[in-house]
């Protein structure tokens, strides 16, 4: 379990100030560049930005922060969570990460994938009936890109590309690429047949049920005679000294967001008990720093996964608990998880 | 529970191999009973993932799961219920665990018209079929995490709505046997008040609590709605 890695991933939720009320979205952007740098500080092996195109967010272009925060940090791993491939150009995503990559020395990594909302649909022009083959067929051209040799490709959603060379090549040779899939049975069998890593995005209800899509994904890769990485998982959670901080500075925050989109999707609002079960039985990575690392090593052990982010802001959380989890997380829970694991 | 009948052993076809088809058939086959799930197309693409997430259940083409089955399940995006084999279900029972999901399904006004409940909407389309709405307002999360015996502390509910006594007491027989209380909600057309944003939909709660939330329907925001359009019949 020595090469388990940890990330953070964060979708730039605008932060309150001490008034209550949300800072500017340039505060938000650059706070993000802050924790990142004290992530790195303290041996967090990954961040992971996602896309987004809500007013609750602050990132809607996760490469544009990552290439600011390549400047300012030497190891920490830095990443999309998730790139909404289907509304994007897949050259564009590769130059873009490419470029990422030349700024960080090697450290971009494109998580791809559907992403919880479909904001980006409208805004750049796309039908959301068309998901599927828009995927479909931009994942198949970005796994071509991958090989940064000259890309001969036609489809029906974009323009074919006739021997068509991409610029810049990163120094590897190869952008570290991943899929995020959040629980569709087929979503996995690609990620397999392409031969790319797969993250799972386990935001709600037990993380033990994901254990088959980790089966899969392994008979996939199998069956197409490809590689079959090591699996990694992200989840919500927040950490602060004690248990009771914790849910305290988090719920209030949380269920806000929670029902804003709950509203969306048809769901009541949050009560307090089901949020106590997802802390104690599902995917809420919430509490003190030995309650959290408990959690997550369970839930490494039993998915035997690689990776494990944890998203680390939901909601409005002020500046100084989102830095306070940063640092808890790097300084106490990844040890501790390692410890338990190793034990 | 008086309505609720023991069920043999059936053959359920499932028409949906996403991640509810595979929940249900997992649990359907824990239950004993047989199992055929199709997905949108030919079977061989879905045959690994059913191998590994339901293993036993027979991965075949929509028309077969709905000819051979002694009850059909439909747990395919609402938005494709056009594409559902309504000539091989005429005659069956069809349990509806469909819900407008419009990240899914794009937006659709006839799927979201206060007027009709969708189940109404797919039993127009099923002509010959006998549609029962069940599995719709529990997360598929929550229905693989919360299955238990019947008879256990706290066991979960599902609500079940449908015209024909009989059918209803057929799929709360199911219900049962998946691992959930049975909650009859009423005719199809009270499956209204277990869809998208209604008090029940997302719960995960026992059989009491559940018709509490049933019952808050006229109070809550999608029930007034629901009430105006409908020139202040309750459903």
């Amino acid at each position: 379990m020595s090469d388990l890695l940890f990330g953070l991933d964060t979708f730039g939720d605008v932060p309150e100030g001490d008034n209550g009320e949300p800072l500017s979205y340039g505060t938000a952007i650059r706070q993000v560049v802050d924790e990142a740098v004290l992530a790195d500080g303290i041996g967090v092996d990954a961040i992971a930005l996602g896309e987004h195109h809500r007013p609750e967010y602050a990132i809607s272009t996760p490469e544009t922060v990552l290439a600011g925060i390549a400047g300012r940090t030497s190891r920490i791993r830095l990443g999309s969570g998730v790139t909404v491939l289907s509304s994007d150009d897949p050259v564009r995503v590769f130059q873009r990460f490419a470029t990422v990559d030349a700024l960080s020395q090697g450290r971009a990594e494109v998580i791809l994938g559907r992403g919880s909302f479909t904001e980006s649909f409208p805004l750049f022009g796309y039908d959301l009936s068309d998901y599927d083959v828009l995927f479909e067929e931009k994942i198949d051209l970005f796994v071509r890109l991958l090989d940064e040799k000259p890309v001969t490709w036609s489809g029906t959603v974009r323009a074919s590309l006739e021997n068509a060379d991409v610029f810049p090549k990163t120094e590897s040779g190869r952008l570290n690429t991943w899929v995020g899939v959040g629980g569709s049975p087929q979503s996995v069998i690609r990620t397999a047949r392409h031969g790319l890593p797969l993250m799972l995005a386990i935001i709600g209800g037990s993380p033990t049920r994901f254990k088959p899509y980790t089966e899969l994904y392994e008979r996939a890769a199998a069956q197409f005679g490809t590689t079959a990485h090591p699996v990694g998982m992200h989840s919500p959670g927040f950490i602060a000294d004690t248990d009771e901080q914790a849910k305290e500075i988090f719920y209030p925050r949380y269920k806000v967001i929670r029902d804003r989109i709950g509203a969306q999707r048809g769901w009541p609002p949050l009560r307090p008990e089901e949020f106590e079960s997802e802390i104690a039985h599902g995917s809420m990575y919430v509490g003190s720093p030995e309650t959290v690392a408990r959690k997550v090593a369970a839930a490494v052990k039993a998915l035997g996964v690689g990776r494990f982010d944890m998203i680390y802001t939901s909601g409005s959380i002020p500046v100084r608990d989102r830095m306070r989890t940063v640092e808890l997380y790097g300084t106490r829970v990844i040890p501790m998880v390692r410890d338990i694991l190793a034990g | 529970m008086s309505t609720t009948e023991r069920t043999n052993a059936l053959t359920l076809g499932i028409l949906g191999a996403g991640k509810v088809g595979t929940v249900l058939a997992r649990l359907a086959l824990a239950a004993g009973h047989r199992v055929l799930i199709a997905g949108s197309g030919d079977p061989a693409g879905i045959e690994l993932a059913v191998s590994v997430l339901a293993p036993g259940a027979e991965a075949v083409t929509g028309e077969e799961a709905a000819d051979k089955a002694d009850v059909a399940v439909l747990a395919l995006p609402l938005g494709k219920y056009r594409s559902i084999p309504a000539g091989a279900l005429a005659g069956k029972p069809v349990i509806d665990a469909m819900n407008y999901w419009w990240e899914v399904d794009g937006i659709r006004e006839d799927l979201v018209d206060p007027r009709t409940s969708s189940s109404e909407t797919v039993q127009a389309f099923l002509p010959g079929a006998r549609v029962v709405k069940a599995f719709n307002h529990m997360g598929y999360h929550d229905l693989e995490d919360g299955a238990s015996p019947a008879g256990s502390p706290g066991r979960r509910a599902i609500a079940v709505a449908g015209d024909d006594p009989a059918d209803v007491g057929l799929v709360a027989g199911i219900v049962d046997a998946l691992g959930f209380d049975p909650v009859v909600a009423g005719p199809l057309a009270a499956g209204v008040r277990l869809e998208p944003g209604t008090p029940p939909f997302g719960a995960n709660v026992g059989a009491e609590e559940l018709r509490a939330m049933i019952a808050r329907f006229p109070d809550s925001e999608r029930g007034r709605a629901v009430i105006s359009a409908r020139g202040g019949a309750p459903a």
